[in-house]
């Protein structure tokens, strides 16, 4: 992957949580790449720490942080660098936007849908109300939504108009990034395939990047460049979208993968025993050595990242 | 190490719920049920009726299971409810093992509640936070007059033994918040069997869990059909796991059962251009899904208040037949045995 075309660069990035049973190892110690116009989806179960990386990344951080650190390079800057204020005004939602889980669900009900769509732009200085509100109405054109929408309230909308108008406020801006939580959880199949084609469709027009994060590895196949599968805090596997869905290598992938009941094949799903590990003082070595069919004595020490021709996964089987 | 609850009630009043079957051993049977609600303005002016079950029928066989696969607001869950006989069929009737459930008194709408067990969707929300498991497995025993403590006792650690909750001392005393999600829907599982019932209605029991602990899930709940011979109704959204729990696979579409069939019969070769448009839309993994557009019906599901005339599906049906499909609803086809699909195309 060269350089210059790289958006955004993680390194080694913690994100860690004080309770009052102790330190919650959310996010712990994550590399990663995006590129320009590229979508990833990060896989995970709940509680493995993939909202916490978007929160990370963005700067959305509530008030028992223990420890955040790392690096995080957006276009060649290290924004960690920059102090919040500086942050919210250049970065979040300027560059980088979100549309949070259960976004359609947390519309304002007394705001008309259009001018919470282009609040962003407002709220940035970014434009005045009418501009702001033109822009609203072309990201409601991309999106889907008819532009009379733009004066009705969020009762008005079905689910899916509602979550496509999240998704106009995430990019009424124009960032160049746009993080996807668990976009279309909520919603009905034929509604799902909407929403992702709307997504196929953004993704060509706009030529925004994705980071969708979901615990569904069906759907996220509709939108995957490329995978990262996260367990426990940790990337676990990352590789091309092509290469993921065929040959999973790390044991916990193959597992998930084999867990997703199909349609189209007759194939009986398994599950996985065992849960995964407390966030609190997770152990030492690999995560998932616990639950882990294919385990061995090495696996007691923290496995390193292994490169097998662009597909990384963090295993001792294939040191 | 059965315990029939039943039993302990008082004899003469004691309704056996089923053996005596009038309608061929249906266990339960639904027949042209509809179930509306009245909208109102002002909160007493008359403004129409929400249709969210209108003509439905099906039987339900003892020890056979089913699918009802639908979006939300087609009336799957007032469905459900009505047969639960928490609603009250607007009309038609809703049957167990040949006695109308909405008939029923007081003392037979409780043993009717003891025959039907109840997996709802969100476990930790139907799970009362303040009682451990051992109080939540108990209740249902103290309210159907299982007087003896000790019995009561067995009979949870039977049923959570059954249920996979093991060790069980590690549980018992636990509050549904110190549980997982999977563990949190075994307890409702739990709580579903322990009076021994003869059929279970499971409200999407696995939508909100992962995906690795979803096929657990059913797993334990198709065990428990097939140990007990148990009715079960599965009410779901996603296609894709219907075929690992049901023999039979309803498809509802705006408050109608649109296509009935075999689950392999369906998949194989769907007939309602309804079931046709979920299953294209339903994803496998596979990374060339994100390299095409997916076909989707246009619009969405009507308003159940004034549904379109005719076939509901017609404003967004591809095969659409023009002075047919939009004035006259199609009544149930079988262009194959045992596959039944309310579409013009198939008569």
């Amino acid at each position: 992957m060269s350089e210059n075309n790289t958006l955004l660069r993680i390194e080694d990035l913690r994100l860690y949580f004080r309770t009052q049973q102790g330190v919650v190892q959310a996010v712990d110690g994550v590399d990663f790449k995006l590129r320009q116009n590229e979508a990833v989806v990060v896989l995970g179960e709940s509680g493995c720490g993939k909202t916490s990386l978007a929160r990370a990344v963005l700067r959305l951080l509530p008030r028992n942080v223990d420890t955040y650190s790392g690096e995080i390079h957006l276009n060649g800057t290290n924004v960690m660098e920059l102090g919040d204020e500086e942050f919210r005004r250049t970065i979040r939602w300027v560059k980088m936007s979100m549309v949070p889980q259960a976004a359609m669900n947390a519309l304002n009900p007394v705001l008309k849908v259009g001018e919470q769509v282009a609040e962003p732009m407002t709220a940035h200085y970014l434009a005045d109300k009418d501009e702001a509100l033109n822009q609203a109405r072309r990201m409601f054109q991309h999106v889907g939504v008819p532009v009379d929408f733009l004066d009705r309230y969020a009762f008005e909308l079905s689910g899916g108009m509602r979550q496509r108008a999240a998704l106009a406020m995430a990019l009424v801006t124009m960032p160049a990034l746009v993080f996807l939580d668990e976009p279309t959880s909520a919603l009905d199949v034929l509604t799902q395939a909407n929403i992702f084609n709307v997504l196929k469709r953004i993704k060509k027009d706009l030529e925004v990047s994705f980071i969708l994060i979901t615990h569904d590895i069906a759907t996220s196949s509709e939108l995957a460049d490329r995978v990262a599968v996260m367990y426990a805090g940790q990337i676990v596997e990352l590789s091309e979208a092509r290469r993921f869905f065929s040959d999973p290598l790390h044991p916990y992938s193959k597992m998930l993968m084999a867990s997703v009941p199909k349609l189209k094949v007759d194939q009986e799903p398994t599950f996985i025993t065992g849960h995964p590990p407390s966030l609190l003082g997770p152990p030492s070595g690999c995560r998932f050595a616990d639950r882990c069919p294919s385990r061995f004595d090495r696996c007691v020490e923290e496995p390193p990242v292994i490169d097998e021709a662009g597909h990384e996964v963090k295993c001792w089987l294939y040191a | 190490m059965s315990v029939d609850v039943r039993r302990r009630e008082d004899v003469q009043d004691q309704v056996r719920m089923s053996g005596d079957g009038r309608q061929n051993g249906a266990l339960l049977s639904v027949r042209d049920l509809r179930v509306w609600f009245e909208l109102k303005r002002f909160g007493f002016l008359h403004a129409g009726y929400v249709h969210a079950v209108d003509g439905v029928n099906f039987d339900l066989e003892r020890g056979e299971a089913i699918g009802i696969v639908g979006e939300s607001g087609c009336g799957k869950t007032t469905l459900m409810k009505t047969i639960l006989g928490l609603y009250e069929p607007t009309e038609g009737e809703v049957s167990f093992a040949g006695r109308e459930v909405d008939a029923f008194g007081t003392r037979q709408m409780r043993s009717y509640r003891a025959a039907v067990g109840y997996v709802q969707q969100d476990p930790y929300g139907a799970l009362p936070p303040f009682m451990d498991v051992q109080s939540i497995l108990e209740e249902p025993m103290k309210i159907h007059g299982v007087k003896d403590a000790r019995e009561r006792e067995q009979r949870v650690r039977d049923v959570m033994a059954e249920v996979k909750l093991t060790p069980i001392e590690d549980y018992v005393d636990k509050f549904p918040h110190m549980l997982s999600g999977g563990q949190q829907q075994r307890v409702v599982i739990a709580r579903a069997m322990i009076l021994e019932p003869e059929l279970i209605v499971a409200d999407e029991p696995v939508s909100m869990l992962d995906a690795s602990v979803r096929v657990e899930i059913l797993r334990l709940l198709q065990g428990l059909q097939s140990s007990h011979d148990l009715s079960v109704i599965y009410i779901t959204h996603d296609l894709s796991t219907v075929r690992y729990f049901s023999e039979y696979i309803f498809v509802m579409y705006a408050g109608k059962l649109v296509e009935r069939s075999r689950v392999n019969e369906l998949l194989a070769s769907p007939l309602h251009p309804y079931t046709e448009a979920l299953l294209a839309a339903t994803p496998d993994p596979d990374y060339r899904n994100a390299l095409t557009q997916k076909a989707v019906p246009p619009g969405e599901p009507p308003s159940l208040v004034n549904p379109p005339k005719g076939c509901r599906f017609h404003p967004r049906c591809p095969h659409m037949i023009e002075g047919l499909c939009d004035t006259e609803e199609p009544p149930d086809f079988e262009p194959e045995p045992k596959h039944f699909a309310a579409c013009w195309l198939h008569r």
